[in-house]
Formats: structure tokens, sequence, C-alpha cells
């Protein structure tokens, strides 16, 4: 339609100083303010925008603090995530104490927790654990424990928190049906869990901006028929989809192996989404000004695509991306929940809730769901910070 | 081509393009089941004309007019569907931009340059200032390194602004300086004819008078020959020496500006010009409104013979049927009218009274 | 500005600031203007003035972050225009907040959310924007649009409504208004919806018309017919206008005064003729020269402004025009802000003219110097 002017923008410049040298000729000269936004380049301006937002910024944190803990699980787990032990079967949680007395009145100062004394039921055959005042554990800081090889590194065995007695147990957050420490299995879990993650966007992100980008540039026939295959994918119902392909897999996969195939698996359905983002993008970038400039200029289509289109959507990339992990975890912990993702002896927060499939355990252990409660803060964050993402990356917005 | 007698017959150049029997055609809306478009809109319908070497043509029209696709076809962004566009090289070569493709195409788009509209979608906000106005160097391979920055220097300081914006982002300018910058990006490849399509109208006004001024010290400056787009008649009228009036895709009337705006020959022309509000208030009351329907016809269903006469007040029956030739006119003009020998239009040249007041030119 | 009778609409001192994390920009930096009943004043200016948030602030549509900080702008309350007598009773309220009738309320103290306000609303004073297709919900059809307007403030039938919805369409000028009235927004071109827009606000007879640019996205002679159109309801109704633009030919063509801003002040005010012919203030008259005149031939050499508008939170010391003006006076000019001062025909704020309206020696001097 008609030429509207954009006039309700206040131009973006702040020239302190104006003279004119010929008529209709204008010399600045730089102001010192605001120098910064005028250098910043489109990541810097998008930083500031992303930090801005709190909540954001609050579910990177949370972010960075699990991926960090599922880099040093080794270190951070009070015990190794597959010693169990049957004096404890379901053993409820121990409180950390810092002061408590015992039955002869004596005192212990210092961080510690309770050891057990279990009773079994002889009607039902259920345990029973009452914390024991008599049986003080030390808890501290930097202490040894069971031996790890760190990162494939070096070997060491020393803890950041545990028992100072090696030989003691500790249940922080109780203990499973095989006796094992609840607390450790959940940080380890971590590792899978978040990882399986990355790597399903990682080959959904190839496959769909990919497909996507070559729909959206060139429109017509080609984007008819990517759009179909995109829309067959997507209609395909996704957990009948991923239980028949992980049924499929070989039993005698090395679990290493299946983890690969599992992350597969999950891309293969996460391409679709990633697919519309860039084909809407290029789409709406093929029409911008800039890149009919760019053709003018006497680029060819290469460089015009990734020199001058695929910076601009960059933003929305990552946005998109970080947005698709969520899914990936919530998608890997349904699987192994269900028993057909990954397996034992691989932990994951899916594996590990395998645990509570059961009423009785829900009833009566219910600390067992901690890794579900794990699952929803890692999804949060994750969304948190993909929604500032998207929020900071458009170019335009003030 | 009657115009390039008439040019040739003035003694001048050859023009340096030549623009003849255009068409642009494109897809009608997508209806019915499938999805088709079953209509065709004639964005440029046939447009013939020239432009001489160092001149500024002006080409006006309303929205929907083609003007803008006409730009398009001419520096090939568009690949016209009929007609062909000439261009005469410095060496006197000519070359058919509508069918050039490949490193003929992009040598002919070092020649003929565009200078956009928006200053904000035009330039690339992810890129510097050298990076934009020294990507024609770079993709044809001209230049590089310290030779670079030293022209994207140079060019900069041309259009009025300083060496040192080369390290910055589009979104530091305002819009005035972002049209420097497409002005700046559009000349460094020193072409000869560069088309400017709306390039002052998303300006606040005296930004505009900046622009414009720069304008045309460029043209002395770089021996060029503008092309300028607009629907802003007062502008248009400011800059150019002759003046093409589009209506519909076809084109109503080519004249000196002068002329045109003194004595109209095409009643669309007329009623355009009387549609501008001038900026004095002695003027209110004076000069006949020549009234317009406000029911522009559907591009994809035009009406036949003269596009214009469903709103033309001196149409008559041939004006339904025939459509009228661009043909030479009064004063060396072009008009596609049939009545235009017959017809005495209204234009809105000032002349000064007695006092030194203006008073509009009365008809006739 | 000498008009005897009391203004509809007196804007005094207005303050309207925008707060962000970068600073404060202060879009309306003290403003003084007035609307006399039945007449059009017409506010200029370019990018950054602030007269478009002069005019959302009248009617309490400024949003966070800005907000009115100070100043009043003091409305004759229950004002309305006299076309016809009201076809219907208007509608009780459940209880009447603010002034009696003829008497001056405050909007600003009103807030925008409060009761009285909507009833002023689309009610005694109404708004056109300058893109009439978003302006307008592409869910309704305008006769819903209409009808909706009228029901809102008065006590009339559906049917009423909708039959004096039609009589709206037909004297704005669209053609066949019983099937127009089932349209939707995008059934209909640029120039037809501004009609369209023009007769919802107008549906309840308001005494003043804010338009907001209402036809810079038009074609020229579909703008022709739009200010047309406006001036001959103006004729009809005697309602009055604030119409912002940034074109001056458009000012020439219906103003009957003019205020021209700049970077959120009124640096003049006056009688169009004033201000097209005898303008006081540099920034007037340059801006003036800096428009090609049609008709003015080719190849005219344009004055320019030298600079540009700085950014709102970048503001000049002293009076806001003075880094671009050539008239310059060192040492007052970038220290001190002008008053209004009122002269014989207008209104300046500028250092030039000093509080009597005369110029007085020091000024004299300078402007002998500057070569004025």
């Amino acid at each position: 339609m008609s030429i509207k002017p954009d006039l309700d923008r206040v131009p973006a410049t702040s020239e302190a100083e104006a003279t004119s040298t010929r008529q209709g000729r204008v010399d600045t000269e730089a102001a010192t303010d605001k120098k910064s936004i005028q250098t910043a380049s489109q990541g810097k301006l998008m930083w500031r925008a992303f930090r801005r937002n709190k909540l954001a910024v609050a579910g990177g944190v949370v972010v960075i603090a699990i991926y960090l803990v599922a880099l040093f699980a080794d270190f951070l787990a009070p015990a190794a995530p597959g010693t169990f032990n049957s004096d404890y079967l379901y053993a409820p949680p121990q409180r950390v104490h810092v002061v408590s007395t015992d039955s002869a009145g004596e005192r212990t100062v210092g961080l510690h927790v309770l050891g057990y004394v279990s009773e079994m039921d002889p009607d039902t055959y259920a345990i029973t654990y009452e914390p024991n005042p008599d049986d003080v554990i030390e808890m501290g800081f930097f202490v040894e424990g069971d031996p790890y090889r760190f990162l494939g590194l070096f070997d060491s065995s020393t803890h950041l928190f545990g028992p100072v007695d090696a030989q003691d147990k500790v249940f922080l957050l109780g203990a499973d049906s095989s006796g094992r420490d609840v607390l450790s299995r959940l940080i380890h879990g971590a590792r899978i869990s978040m990882t399986v993650g990355l790597l399903g966007v990682a080959f959904a992100f190839v496959l769909g901006v990919l497909l996507g980008g070559i729909s959206g540039y060139f429109g017509g026939k080609v984007d008819t028929v990517i759009q179909r295959l995109v829309e067959l994918f997507m209609s395909i119902p996704t957990l009948p989809l991923w239980l028949g392909l992980a049924a499929a897999l070989p039993r005698d996969m090395t679990p290493l192996t299946r983890y690969f195939a599992i992350t597969v698996i999950l891309a293969i359905v996460a391409w679709t989404d990633l697919a519309r983002v860039t084909r809407g993008r290029f789409l709406s970038l093929r029409q911008e000004e800039f890149v009919t400039a760019a053709h003018l200029d006497g680029n060819r289509l290469p460089r015009v695509l990734f020199r001058h289109m695929l910076p601009s959507f960059s933003s929305h990339l990552i946005a998109s991306l970080t947005l698709s992990i969520p899914g990936m975890i919530l998608a890997e912990t349904s699987l192994s929940f269900l028993g057909v993702g990954l397996q034992a002896p691989i932990v994951s927060w899916g594996v590990l809730l395998q645990d509570a499939q059961n009423i009785r355990a829900i009833a009566t252990a219910p600390w067992l769901m901690a890794p579900g409660a794990a699952v929803v803060i890692a999804v949060l964050a994750l969304n948190f910070v993909g929604d500032g993402l998207r929020d900071a990356a458009d170019p335009y917005s003030q | 081509m009657n115009d390039v007698q008439t040019a040739q017959a003035r003694g001048a150049e050859p023009p340096i393009l030549e623009v003849r029997d255009l068409e642009m055609r494109f897809p009608g809306p997508k209806q019915g089941f499938f999805r088709r478009s079953h209509s065709e809109i004639h964005a440029v319908n046939g447009v013939s004309f020239s432009i001489r070497p160092g001149e500024v043509l002006g080409l006006v029209g309303e929205s929907g007019c083609g003007k803008s696709t006409l730009g398009r076809c001419i520096v090939g962004s568009h690949r016209a569907s009929a007609g062909q566009v000439l261009y005469r090289d410095a060496q006197g070569g000519v070359t058919d931009v509508v069918s050039a493709r490949g490193a003929t195409l992009r040598r002919l788009q070092r020649d003929v340059r565009v200078i956009f509209q928006d200053p904000f979608s035009s330039l690339n906000p992810r890129m510097t200032v050298m990076q934009i106005v020294g990507d024609p160097l770079v993709a044809t391979g001209t230049a590089s390194g310290s030779e670079l920055e030293d022209r994207v220097g140079d060019m900069l300081v041309k259009v009025g602004l300083s060496r040192e914006h080369m390290r910055r982002y589009p979104h530091a300018f305002s819009g005035g300086e972002r049209q420097r910058l497409n002005i700046a990006r559009a000349l460094i490849m020193n072409p000869r004819l560069v088309i400017a399509d709306e390039a002052v109208s998303a300006l606040d006004v005296s930004v505009r008078a900046q622009i414009l001024n720069l304008l045309r010290e460029l043209q002395e400056d770089f021996n060029l020959t503008y092309l300028f787009i607009s629907h802003d008649l007062s502008v248009v009228e400011s800059l150019c020496d002759r003046v093409a009036v589009m209506y519909l895709g076809r084109i109503a009337e080519l004249a000196d500006t002068e002329d045109l705006y003194a004595a109209p020959q095409h009643p669309y022309t007329e009623a355009l010009l009387s549609a501008v509000p001038r900026p004095d208030p002695r003027l209110r009351g004076t000069g006949r409104r020549v009234a317009l329907p406000d029911d522009f016809p559907d591009p994809a269903n035009p009406p036949s013979g003269c596009f214009f006469h469903t709103r033309c007040s001196y149409a008559t029956e041939q004006c339904t049927i025939e459509r009228p030739a661009l043909v030479p006119g009064k004063d060396g003009a072009l008009v596609s009218c049939h009545r235009a020998s017959e017809l005495n239009l209204m234009g809105v040249a000032i002349d000064g009274d007695a006092d030194g007041r203006p008073v509009p030119l009365q008809a006739g | 500005m000498n008009s005897e009778s009391k203004p509809l609409l007196q804007i005094e001192n207005l303050k309207t600031y925008y707060y962000a994390d970068e600073g404060v920009t202060r879009s309306v930096d003290g403003v003084t203007l007035s609307v006399p009943a039945g007449k059009t004043v017409c506010v200029v200016g370019e990018s950054g003035c602030g007269k478009s948030v002069t005019a959302r602030s009248i009617l309490g549509l400024v949003d966070t972050p800005g907000k009115i900080v100070d100043g009043s702008i003091r409305w004759r309350s229950g004002a309305k225009c006299g076309e016809q007598p009201a076809a219907s009773a208007p509608k009780k309220r459940d209880r009447e907040v603010g002034g009696d009738e003829g008497e001056y309320i405050d909007l600003v103290k009103l807030g925008p959310r409060s009761e009285r306000m909507r009833q002023i609303r689309g009610n005694e004073i109404s708004m056109i924007f300058q893109e009439p297709m978003a302006s307008l919900s592409p869910m309704y059809t305008i006769g819903q649009h209409l009808v909706e307007a009228m029901r809102l403030h008065r006590k009339i039938s559906e049917k009423d409504a909708w039959a004096r919805g039609v009589e709206m369409l037909r004297s704005v000028g669209i053609p066949r208004p019983e099937q127009r009235m089932n349209n939707y927004s995008f059934q209909m071109s640029g120039g037809m919806c501004q009609r369209a827009m023009i007769a919802i606000a107008l549906a309840c007879d308001p005494a003043l018309l804010i338009a907001d640019e209402p036809t810079t996205a038009l074609d020229v002679t579909t703008q022709a017919r739009i200010i047309e159109l406006l001036a001959d309801v103006q004729e009809r109704t005697g309602m009055a206008m604030l119409f912002i633009t940034h074109d001056l030919g458009v000012v020439a063509e219906i103003a009957d005064e003019v205020a021209v801003m700049y970077l959120g002040t009124v640096v003049e005010q006056g009688a169009v003729y004033d201000i097209f012919h005898r303008p006081q203030h540099p920034y007037t008259k340059a801006l003036l020269a800096s428009v090609p005149t049609m008709g003015g031939g080719p190849r005219q050499a344009l004055r320019t402004i030298r600079g540009q508008v700085p950014h709102p939170l970048n503001r000049p010391q002293g009076c806001p025009f003075h880094p671009r003006c050539d008239s310059m006076i060192e040492g007052i000019c970038d220290v001190s802000v002008p008053q209004e001062t009122l002269l014989e025909r207008s209104r300046v704020s500028c250092f030039l003219y000093d509080e009597d309206g005369e110029s007085n020696e020091a000024t004299r001097v300078a402007r002998e110097v500057v070569g004025k």
C-alpha cells in the first residue's frame, strides 16, 4: 500500500554536535556516551536484553548449575551409583544434624547423620526404620569414598561431602529397592539425562535447519514436498513411534550404543519443529530488502545464504534449540521410565523413576520420586532460558 | 520508438536506458479448492520510455501503479514477463537486462544500482557499516584489505558521514543517516544509473531536504543518471528534469517537469496534481479540486480500454473500448489519452502577482 | 489564540515521560495549547517531537512505561457537537463521576481507567489513528463496530443503532452503506476503512475529534477526499478537531490554528496564516524553507536544517533547538529554557523575543551580529 513514514521512531543515534560543511552535508563527531551501544553487535545487544529478564537469568543459573553437577557427578555424589547394600532396602532419608544427644546423654556437635535401627514386621515383612541416636555418623567435606575415574583422566576417591568413615553409608535422600543411595544416583543421572538432550538436538539441528532452509528459501514445489514430509513426521504419534523404534533395538546392544541410538530416535521427531521455525524465518528474511540488496551487490547464492541471511536468524535458532532440549529430556525420561529407553546399569532420571512405578513404592517410599522433581526443575529452567533468548532475539525490539 | 526519435531529433546523446513494451505479470490471489490463481496481475502493463544520460527522470504514481515493480525489472531483481530493458554502457554496448543471466547480469548490476526505501530493513542489522557499504566490492572481488577500508572510508565522507562510522552497526544511526549509508552502498561501485526507489519517503521533512540536496551534489560529482521513483509529487518536482506518471501499470504521461506541472495533458495527472495539498493557506479554496471516486480498480481485473476511464470526468465511449497508445502530445511530451489534444487541463504552477505573492496559474 | 469564548480543551504545561532502563525520555515536556470549539488545531512536527504522545495523553492512552507526570488537561465536561438532537437518551451511569455539564474537569486527574474517562472516550472526545486497517478489529464487521460505539454511550436499541450506523456511513461518503455494514475491514480499501473509522468516531457526536496522522498511510488522492470529508463534517456539526500531522501541506489546507512542536515542547503557535507567512521561531522558518513548493519549478535548492533531531535521552541544555539554530545566542540559548512569549499574533518560545513580545537590546544586537 502507500508509503508510510516511520515517524514515531526516534532516531537511534545520539550525535552530540553537528556542523555543516557544504549545504546538505553533515560532519558528525562521535558522542562518547552511547558509543558502546553504537558499536555493539547484535549479540551484545541480545545479551543486554536477556540480562533484563530476571526469570531467564535465574533459569540460566540453574541450567549451568545442573550441567556443572553433571560434569562433576563423581566428585559431588557421596557414593558411587552402583553400590548397594541389602541392609538398607527402602531406607528413608536421613536428616543432617548439627547437634544431637544420644541415649546416654552425650552430645555430639558437628555435621552428622543418625544411623538406622531397623525392624521387620513379622506379618507384612515390611521393614521400618527409625533414626538411632546412638549411631552417629560423622559427615565431612572432601572425604574419601568410593573410587572413580574423573572424566576418564585420572583416578580419585575424594568426594565433596560424605561420611568421614568410608565404611559408613549415608542416605540423604533415602535408598531404593536395592539399598542404593538415591542422591548419588540422582546426581549421576543428571549426566545422562542432560546430555542426551544435547546430542539429540544436534542431530535434529542439522536435519531441521538444512531441510527448513531449503524449503523456505526456494519455495515452490521444493517447499511443498518438504512441508508434506514434515507434516508426515509430525502426524505420527510420537510415543508409539518411539516405543516401536526403541523396542526394535536389539537387546544385546551395549549401553553406550543404545544411548546413541536413543538420541537418534528422539531427533527423528524433533527436527520437524526446527524445520518449521527455520522455514518461517527464511521466508520472512527472503523478503527483507537487505537480502535483495545482497543479491544486487553481486553476491552469489551461497554467500547470500550464509553471510547475509544466516547470521540474521542465528539468535532465533539458538532460542529454538534451547527450547527443544526440554522436550528431549522429557522424551528420554518417559522412554526409560517405560522400560524401552535406556536400561540399567546406565543411570538416568528415567531409569531411576522405574523404581517409582508402583503404588507401594510411592506410598511408603516417596523419596523415590526425587528424579521426577529433578526433571521438572531442569525442564522449567531450560524453558525460561529459551523464552528469554527468544524474546531477546528480535533485533528491533527496544 | 517515438521517444528515441524525439530525443535524437533534439540532438541529444543516445539514451542510457531504453524500456520497450515491458510487462510484468504476477499470479493473482489463489482461490478455490486447489489453490490455483485464476487471474493475473499485470503490475507493469506495456511500458515504453527512455532515460537520457545525465538526467533525473521522475516516476510517480500512487500505490499499486507498478512503479516499484518497474524499478525492480529495470535493475534485474525481477525478471520481466515480456519486453526489453536496453542498457547502454559507457562504451556504447547495449545489453538487454530482461534476457541477461549470470555474469552478464552481475556486470549490469554494477552499473545500475538501487537506493532502497526503507532505511531500517535495507541494511543488515548483523553487519557493520564497513561490511555493508563494502559488500559490493567484496562480492565482486574488486577490493580487499586496506584498499577496501580506504574506499569505504572515502565513500562515507562523500555522503556526509565520517570514517569512524565504519565500526558501527546500523541500529546506531538515525533514518537520515541510514539513507546516507544506502546511498554510499549504491555508489561505491561507481555506477552510471541509479534507481532511487522512494529513497526519501520514510524520512522527516528536514532530513528529506538534506538527502535531496546530497543526491543532487552526488549527481554532479559522479556524473550520474537518476530514475527517481516516488509518490510525493512536490519532491519529484523539485528534483527531476522529466516526470513520468503511471497508473495501473501503464504510463499516462511523460513530460518535462515544468510542462507537466503547469499544463498536464492527461486527466489523471490533472487529478493527481490537484489533490496534493500545498503548504500555503492562501491557496486554500483556489484551484479546482478534481474529485476522483474512491474506487481504485482491482489490479487483477482492470477496466477495458483506457484504464482510467472509470474515474475520468472526460471519458467518452471510445475510452471504454480502445486502449490509448503513448503518443507525442504538445511540447514534446508523451501522453496516452484519446482526447489529449482537445483537453485544456489545469496545472499547479505558481506565478507571482504584483506583490510577489504566489498565485496559481489559471488554466488555459 | 484570541477566541473570546472559553476553549473546549485547555492543555496546560503537560509533561509525559517514559521511564526505561536507559533513562527518562521526556516525550512531552511542558506543552500548553488549547482547542477552541468548532475550530481545527493542527499540531505539526517531525519524529520525536511528542505530538502523538500529546494526543494520547489527552485520552489517557499512554501505556507504561510512560506516564503523565505534570500539567493539566481541562475539558469542558459534557460537551457534544450538535448535528442533530440526540436520537436517544444518554446512558444512565451507575454513578456520575466528575464535573457537571459545562464545568471543566481535569482529564489528568481522572486517570486512564476511571469511569468518567470511559464516558468521555468515544462520546465527548473521539480519536482516529494512522492505520485504518489496523484500527478495526478483523473479527467484527463495520456494523458491529458502529453499533457497539453507540450502545456504549446511549440507550438505544440495536435496530435503531443499526439504522443510525447506516446513516453515518452514508454521511461519510461510503456508497451502498447497507451492504458495507456487513463488511470486514480487510474487505475494504484504505480510504474506505478510514471513512468507516471516522463514522465510528463520530457516532456519538463528540465535540472534539483527535486525528493522529489519519491520512499519512493513504494515497494522495484518497487523502484529499478524506480531508475534504473532515472539513465537511466540521462545517455541518460544529465539531472541533485536533489534527496531528507532519505534512505542512495538509496543515495549510485545514488548520485554523497551528502548534509547531520540537522535542516535546511547543515552539510556536498561532493562526495558520501567521505561522506560514509570518513565522517567528527559527525552527518554524527553517521547516517551511525545507519543504519543496508545488509549482515552484524543477531543481529547487532546498534550505536544510543542519544536524538532526537529537535522541530524546540526549536533550540539549537550554533551548532544545539551539544546536541547530542559525540565530542562536551564546550564553543564553544554551543555558536557559525559553518561556512562551505572547506576541502580537502568536506565541513563541524563543529568546529572540523577551516577555513583552518586544525584542530587547541585547537580542537585537545579537540578531544583527548573526545577520538576521
